[in-house]
């Protein structure tokens, strides 16, 4: 097994070299409810404009990282840090992303959009925030349905509102836990390259829980690969593939190897 | 080879099947109900298999059912116990309303409520309520007051328990969404569990608006008064079973005025459920 090495917590002295964003140091975490240690020592720094995503079999640890990075949980041990300051509760320079769409009924898709403004900032900067949410619509190719309730979106649809909705803030860190995994397999792929075009026209930095190899590979430059019981990043796999990165490349040599490596280092643990 | 182009040729069009019963507009379903009921109805009492008083024929109600209703049109001492017992109806409704979803954000939302309210809540609720009416006669006397204290006070029950649910009733996923905003409690339970407990309790306003209904006559009955619930108990005592029927039947219409005016503002309220089904055939 690859022990990974903690990336440097020091400043980086190369003015170059892009700023670490996150930084999570010896993270652990035990729920005490059940005495289950979730969480066991996790190394993990994000650059600048970097995409990482973590894979691993369900009830590994994914969503208890995802939760701690996002001061939704309290981790047991250890440290996070997000742009430099300690992250001790949720914060407006995050945006997530669900599963689930989880837009409320009773709204229509622009004033759902602009809900986190809403409920930090008070009705009117909402409203203020209603241009914005519509470029942010038209971006994902929602225009038309802004005034519309969410009911009459599709799986597909709502969850590229909720893209909008995570981006309205212009938060400087993405956490996404599973964010396309309920939709169709066509749906899943046209959303990832859509994903991908809209990280980097914004240049945005991203965290990804994901159970699909694939997604990972197609979206990533870095994966983190979890194992269980107690949850622990195993190795950190670098994709070079180039981008922009299209779905022919699934078919190609190399993001066959890189996936059937990762398969095999999740492969062991069902046998251990 | 020709069997198998026959084939290809032939579209399998056929019809699903639905049984004769269910293919009947409701219109015709529910006049052909009456009319067998009435006629039933008509011929026990015509053949004196039941006596008179006991059973007054339908041509007898329906007399006194014009006669009731000649008299509320005109205004007479009918319609003001109407008028008496429609605002125990609608004093005890609000106050069961108010005093019930007070109580049910208390128990939905905090762990004192959840933890020390509910309990006694549960005890008194299984209680027989209508016990209590000769206490309410007596802290309130023979007005309207103790009939709208027993009213409201069958109708709360429904209501602390449909928003203690309703407040529930969001998911994992919106109350995280909501906390990933930065939410404050009191903006959680305004903009999402409120909005989404609304159909449970618009369901604990309909059970309550039955129970307000059957609290006022009850009050009406043991406490006298001026209310519809005197006047049946009036005709019934003088064994004038036809009236007591009609004013039964008048009563029924400010139930279902109630019951729908709830639906009508549930309708409004929680628009965005109009396509589906809330509740099946009762909803
Ligand atoms: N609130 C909680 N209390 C107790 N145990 C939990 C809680 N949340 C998750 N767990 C447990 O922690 C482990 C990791 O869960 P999770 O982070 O959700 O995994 P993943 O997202 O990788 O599927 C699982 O065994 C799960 O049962
Ligand atoms: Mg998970």
């Amino acid at each position: 097994m690859t022990k990974v090495e903690p990336l440097p917590l020091e400043p980086l002295t190369a003015a170059a070299q892009p700023l670490p964003v996150y930084q999570i140091e010896r993270l652990s975490k035990i729920y005490v409810r059940n005495n289950l240690t979730a969480l066991s020592e996790v190394y993990l720094t994000i650059l600048k404009g970097e995409f990482v995503s973590v894979v691993g079999t369900s009830g590994c640890g994914k969503s208890t990282l995802l939760n701690i990075m996002a001061g939704l949980l309290p981790p047991t041990t250890g440290r996070v840090v997000l742009n430099g300051r300690p992250v001790l509760g949720p914060r407006p320079d995050i945006g997530m992303m669900f599963q689930q769409a989880t837009l409320l009924p009773w709204k229509t898709t622009i004033e759902n959009i602009v809900l986190p403004i809403e409920i930090r900032e008070g009705r009117g900067a909402a409203k203020a925030a209603r241009g914005r949410a519509m470029d942010l619509l038209q971006l994902v190719g929602l225009g038309e349905f802004a005034n519309v309730y969410p009911g009459e979106l599709s799986g597909g649809m709502a969850q590229r509102a909720s893209i909008c909705r995570m981006l309205v803030t212009d938060p400087a860190m993405l956490l996404l836990d599973e964010p396309f995994s309920a939709l169709d397999e066509f749906t899943r792929d046209f959303m990832n390259m859509e994903f991908q075009r809209i990280c980097m026209e914004r240049e945005a930095t991203a965290f990804l829980v994901t159970h699909s190899l694939e997604e990972a590979v197609i979206l990533s430059d870095r994966i983190q690969v979890m194992k269980a019981r107690p949850g622990r990043i195993v190795e950190d796999v670098r994709i070079s593939l180039r981008r922009p990165r299209t779905l022919e490349m699934i078919n190609t040599r190399e993001f066959g190897e890189i996936v059937a490596h990762i398969r095999e280092l999740l492969g062991k643990e069902a046998h251990e | 080879m020709t069997d198998a182009s026959r084939l290809e040729d032939e579209d399998t069009v056929w019809e699903e099947r639905e049984a004769l019963i269910d293919r009947i507009p409701r219109w015709v379903a529910m006049t052909f109900l009456f009319v067998v009921v009435v006629g039933i109805w008509d011929l026990v009492t015509r053949m004196g298999w039941v006596s008179a008083i006991i059973l007054p024929t339908p041509a007898e109600t329906l007399a006194d059912l014009i006669f009731v209703g000649g008299n509320l049109i005109a205004g007479e001492y009918m319609l003001d116990a109407l008028w008496t017992t429609t605002l125990t109806v609608a004093y005890g409704f609000l106050i069961a309303a108010g005093i019930g979803f007070s109580l049910g954000v208390l128990v939905g939302e905090t762990k004192f409520g959840e933890r020390a309210v509910m309990p006694y809540l549960v005890a008194i609720d299984t209680m027989p309520k209508v016990a209590f009416a000769p206490l309410f006669i007596a802290w309130l006397g023979f007005d309207i007051g103790s009939k709208v204290a027993l009213a409201a006070f069958i109708a709360t029950f429904p209501i602390v328990v449909a928003t203690a649910a309703g407040l529930y009733a969001a998911t994992d996923n919106e109350r995280m969404l909501f906390k990933s905003f930065g939410a404050t409690q009191l903006q959680t339970l305004v903009r999402l569990k409120l909005p989404t407990g609304l159909p449970y309790i618009f369901t604990g306003l309909k059970i309550a608006s039955v129970g307000v209904m059957a609290g006022a006559i009850t009050g009406e009955f043991l406490g006298g008064g001026r209310g519809f619930g005197a006047l049946i108990r009036q005709s019934a005592s003088q064994l004038d079973t036809p009236r007591v029927f009609a004013l039964i039947l008048y009563l029924s219409l400010l139930g279902l005025a109630l019951y729908f005016t709830v639906v009508w503002m549930q309708r409004y309220f929680v628009f965005w459920k109009k396509g589906e089904k809330q509740g099946g055939p009762i909803g």
